[in-house]
């Protein structure tokens, strides 16, 4: 391990959150994306949770790396997001008992997010804790960041609010014709939005691009 | 040390899942009380949310000054008062211990009744508290939560807007319970119907059910003359 802020950890921690992004590049968590997108705050609460028990989870995996037998080690990382999540969701519960409310969904979601896993198999069974650390924050950011997007297009033009604060539903831009569109809430339309994400960055970077 | 030998495995494996149910019951057993505080606030938060205060700072001191009595409906209809603990799984005390509650409060000098109702949505639980005015027939406020129904659609039933359509709406139509929800755009009964929310017409009728099973339990105590 090198100095704490070296040029490659932060480069571990910047890559998941633009151009290795786990949503839009890896293609991963797209079902949570899908779920927790048509509203912004559950968006946000989701994509903090996953950045925390992403970065304790790998964290945890890194420092037994060593020990885990390698044939259960798929295992062995399940049972510990298990416990993470679940420690998680019972001190919401004692205090933040709102938040956990409107979690309560999300929880078991944490769990089957495949970012998670495949952070955990794909770097922390290979490298320290600290850069394992710096891993998980950038991933689930990276997460974050694109169900924010997500949600705050679909929150702002299907219900017409932006987290349950009303910008759109006044009588003056309904009687121009405006009309809040109902489609932006069903789930096809966050898949929509992330391929137009996709799309974008993919035009913006034709590094990122398959080759012919 | 051979990490790949089937005894390591066998002993890695229950050393690690004994350690974990350790931890994740010390947890929980540690948190209990806390955790039981908060659901017996926000029980009562909802019950005050139905009488139409809402965002209060203590939510305690409010519900002791509103909430009057907690009352259990006997068979022939007339109210006895419940002596015991605070109770929040409202279901469980009617199927278990045949117990109806009612919670007779007390806002501007005017009498209000909230009963406890409690569903089944499209993905899971709904429930709620329907207060009612003096002439136990109007409706005065409502509260509906879930547990996890669509956000944007079944799950707008937890929004004010949608729990004050029921204000001023009748209860008791004959015999039995009026009050319903129906789909979007076929409320042919507007004294009695509330239009559902549109793209979320099962969680909608699923409210509705929940309300007519529910207040269908306290029928004798809703129909009685004083």
């Amino acid at each position: 391990m090198g100095s704490l802020f070296s040029a490659k950890n932060k480069e571990v921690f910047s890559t998941p959150i633009s151009m290795n992004n786990p949503v839009t590049v890896q293609v991963l968590g797209i079902c949570s994306a899908l779920a927790v997108t048509s509203k912004l705050e559950p968006a946000i609460v989701m994509g903090l949770s996953v950045t925390i028990i992403t970065a304790f989870s790998n964290v945890v995996i890194s420092l037994i790396r060593k020990t885990i037998p390698n044939r259960i080690r798929i295992i062995v990382q399940l049972v510990v997001v298990a416990a993470l999540v679940t420690i998680v969701s019972e001190l919401l519960k004692a205090f933040a008992y709102d938040v956990s409310v409107q979690l309560s969904v999300y929880v078991g979601l944490i769990i089957t997010n495949c970012i998670l896993m495949g952070r955990l198999e794909a770097f922390a069974m290979a490298n320290g804790p600290w850069e394992s650390c710096l891993d998980g924050l950038g991933n689930g950011l990276g997460y974050a960041k694109i169900l924010v997007i997500v949600a705050f297009i679909r929150e702002l033009l299907g219900s017409g609010t932006l987290l349950g604060f009303n910008i759109l539903n006044y009588d003056a831009i309904k009687d121009a014709g405006y009309v809040n569109n109902g489609l932006m809430l069903m789930p096809p339309m966050a898949l929509i939005i992330v391929a137009c994400l996709i799309w974008y960055q993919r035009a913006k970077h034709p590094e990122l691009q398959d080759k012919e | 040390m051979n990490t790949n030998s089937n005894s390591y495995t066998i002993i890695y494996a229950s050393v690690l899942v004994i350690i974990v149910a350790f931890l994740l019951a010390f947890v929980n057993s540690s948190l209990r009380d806390l955790q039981g505080k908060n659901v017996e606030l926000d029980t009562k938060k909802q019950i005050l949310s139905a009488l139409g205060i809402r965002e209060v700072q203590d939510a305690e001191a409010e519900f002791s000054k509103v909430v009057k009595s907690d009352m259990i409906v006997a068979e022939d209809g007339t109210l006895q008062t419940y002596e015991g603990a605070f109770i929040t799984g409202y279901e469980k005390e009617y199927k278990e211990n045949g117990r109806a509650h009612l919670f007779v409060c007390e806002i501007e000098g005017e009498t209000k009744y909230v009963i406890p109702v409690y569903g089944t949505g499209l993905w899971g639980a709904i429930w709620g508290y329907v207060a009612l005015n003096e002439d136990k027939n109007t409706v005065y406020g409502t509260y509906f939560s879930h547990a996890s129904e669509t956000p944007g659609l079944g799950a707008e039933i937890a929004t004010e807007h949608f729990q004050n359509e029921f204000k001023d709406k009748n209860v008791m139509d004959g015999e039995t319970v009026g009050l319903d929800v129906v789909k979007n755009g076929k409320v042919d009964k507007p004294e009695f119907q509330v239009d559902g929310i549109s793209g979320g017409t099962i969680t909608s009728v699923a409210v509705g059910q929940m309300l007519k099973g529910c207040m269908g339990h306290y029928t004798k105590f809703l129909t009685a003359k004083e």
